[in-house]
């Protein structure tokens, strides 16, 4: 009996690891496009919803296998990102930040209804791309896909850790969303900046959508709502900006969700999901990786 | 070197520089000396590219720079420390370095550089692991410096390098502005302590709400009785 508990939990601890990682690579998109142009992306769940489109499309028309789909998709997305950027948020740089939020959801909007028009609100089955097979370890089985989110998810992760601390563009990324206009004291291009973060951020919701895509099956045009918001739940309780936080806070939220549906409650899950958000808004709004920036004189 | 011709620049409504004409010839130290609000700080982000003038030419070696990006305007050879230092506070000294650099693909010479910058400021390479924002007010000044002379600046842009520092690192600070002058470097400082700006500068601009009111050798002004009364304490 105490053996059968034990693997039950361990259980939701995979799946809550595979859904939370699903959440960290939607919110850091939130996270670093916030870092670096001071807007929560609202359209963000929406490009993820693209993402999933875009490997579907690879996967049932051009019969690509999932790794070209992936890349296929990321590469999409990332144009659509730097598309967004240029065409609506671009423009409103300057003005006030709730005009540049309603941009935000008027995107969202845009994306989702546009996309019902071009592939209809008929929901679509992705087709199977791994193998049924599962592995058990003492009784915890892991699904071949479960590993291969997971996998995918961690090294998208370290790559983008590689990208932003060891390389040129990465420092830059830093500078800007730190202080643009010492950025620009540097000779850096801080627009060219700003289309890179939005270009890294959407093609990792579009892996994301991808992995979404295999992991449930099925997809649609209004799917990118609901993980969307989740993400950006994830990223406000790992502290909004800090790129290691959206990561935590996305495993958290997934983690957390599993056990509120592991002790039966599932129905509650996204409820707890916002009551988090609740809670971190009250008890601490800078999230878990926040620090009180103070200027030394 | 550097010439502005009846410069005018707003903040929306306000019209902040007013015709300002002057010039910075190469290898001098020209300072713009004045109180709070003269335009000081806003003639320095005008020459570099922050702010955009109304109407007025600027030109760096014959070529105008009014239109040009920032980025592009670093790369023509003007470097700025601005006021309050703004090193990247969340990097290590290093990177910050590094980003002053961010336009050389010259590796060697950008390696050369960084050890020239620690020759000036020895106490950056004791620290060039550290976070920045762990620097004192005055290494942090040492370290915006340092960074702006990464890109290898024909002019050096300084606003207001003694600022929130104590007498001992000001002269310091002083010395080390004139090293860099010495080994080459075109300058044009910025300050609201005129005692100091005048010590070192050949010559300078007084000015008062956004227009220049006295110009000159700065041995000159700093003799003269109303600069004395105005900007020296009598």
């Amino acid at each position: 009996m105490g053996s059968s508990i034990t693997q039950q939990i361990f259980q939701q601890l995979v799946n809550g690891l595979s859904l939370g990682s699903i959440y960290a690579l939607i919110a850091l998109g939130y996270t670093m496009v916030y870092g670096i142009v001071k807007l929560i992306n609202f359209a963000h769940g929406d490009v993820m919803m693209v993402g999933a489109y875009s490997g579907w499309f690879a996967i049932t028309v051009l019969h690509w296998s999932f790794l070209p789909a992936l890349l296929f998709s990321m590469v999409a997305c990332a144009l659509l990102g730097v598309v967004i950027e240029r065409i609506a948020y671009k423009p409103l740089r300057n003005a006030s930040r709730i005009a540049a939020l309603i941009t935000a959801i008027g995107v969202s909007l845009f994306l989702e209804y546009g996309g019902m028009l071009l592939v209809t609100a008929q929901v679509r089955t992705y087709p199977p791309v791994f193998p049924e097979t599962m592995y058990s370890i003492h009784g915890v089985i892991f699904k071949y896909g479960d590993i291969v989110m997971l996998l995918t998810s961690v090294i998208l992760m370290a790559l983008l850790h590689f990208t932003v601390q060891y390389t040129k563009m990465g420092k830059a990324m830093r500078a800007v969303s730190f202080d643009k206009d010492a950025a620009l004291l540097m000779g850096i291009n801080t627009n060219n900046i700003i289309s890179f973060t939005f270009a890294i951020g959407s093609a990792l919701a579009a892996a994301a959508g991808v992995l979404m895509g295999v992991y449930f099956n099925t997809i649609d045009p209004l799917m990118g709502m609901i993980p969307g918001l989740k993400a950006f739940v994830a990223a406000v309780l790992g502290g909004i900006g800090i790129i290691p936080g959206a990561m935590v806070g996305g495993l958290m939220l997934g983690l957390i969700e599993s056990i509120v549906s592991g002790l039966g409650a599932s129905t509650w899950r996204d409820a707890v999901a916002f009551l988090i958000l609740i809670l971190v808004l009250i008890i601490k709004p800078s999230g878990l990786f926040g620090k009180n920036v103070r200027e030394k004189v | 070197m550097l010439v502005l011709e009846e410069v005018n620049v707003y903040y929306g409504a306000i019209h902040a520089l007013k015709g300002i004409s002057f010039e910075v010839n190469q290898g001098e130290i020209v300072t713009l000396i004045g109180s709070n609000g003269a335009g000081k700080s806003t003639s320095l982000k005008t020459i570099s590219g922050l702010l955009r003038p109304k109407t007025g030419n600027i030109t760096f070696k014959g070529k105008n720079l009014a239109s040009i990006a920032p980025q592009v305007i670093v790369a023509q050879g003007i470097s700025q420390v601005p006021e309050g230092r703004h090193v990247f506070a969340n990097m290590t000294v290093i990177e910050n370095l590094e980003l002053g650099a961010y336009l050389r693909k010259d590796k060697a010479g950008i390696k050369q550089d960084m050890q020239r910058v620690y020759e000036l400021f020895p106490r950056l390479l004791e620290r060039n692991a550290q976070i920045s924002g762990t620097l004192s007010g005055g290494e942090q000044q040492m370290l915006a410096m340092g960074r702006a002379l990464m890109s290898k600046p024909q002019l050096l842009l300084l606003d207001e390098p003694s600022m929130g520092l104590a007498p001992i690192l000001v002269k310091q600070i002083f010395s080390i502005i004139k090293e860099i002058n010495a080994s080459g470097t075109t300058i044009l400082l910025v300050e609201q302590n005129a005692h100091m700006a005048l010590s070192i500068a050949n010559r300078a601009y007084v000015l008062e709400t956004g227009k220049i009111v006295l110009s000159g050798d700065s041995k000159q002004l700093a003799a003269s009785e109303e600069v004395r009364k105005a900007y020296l304490g009598g």
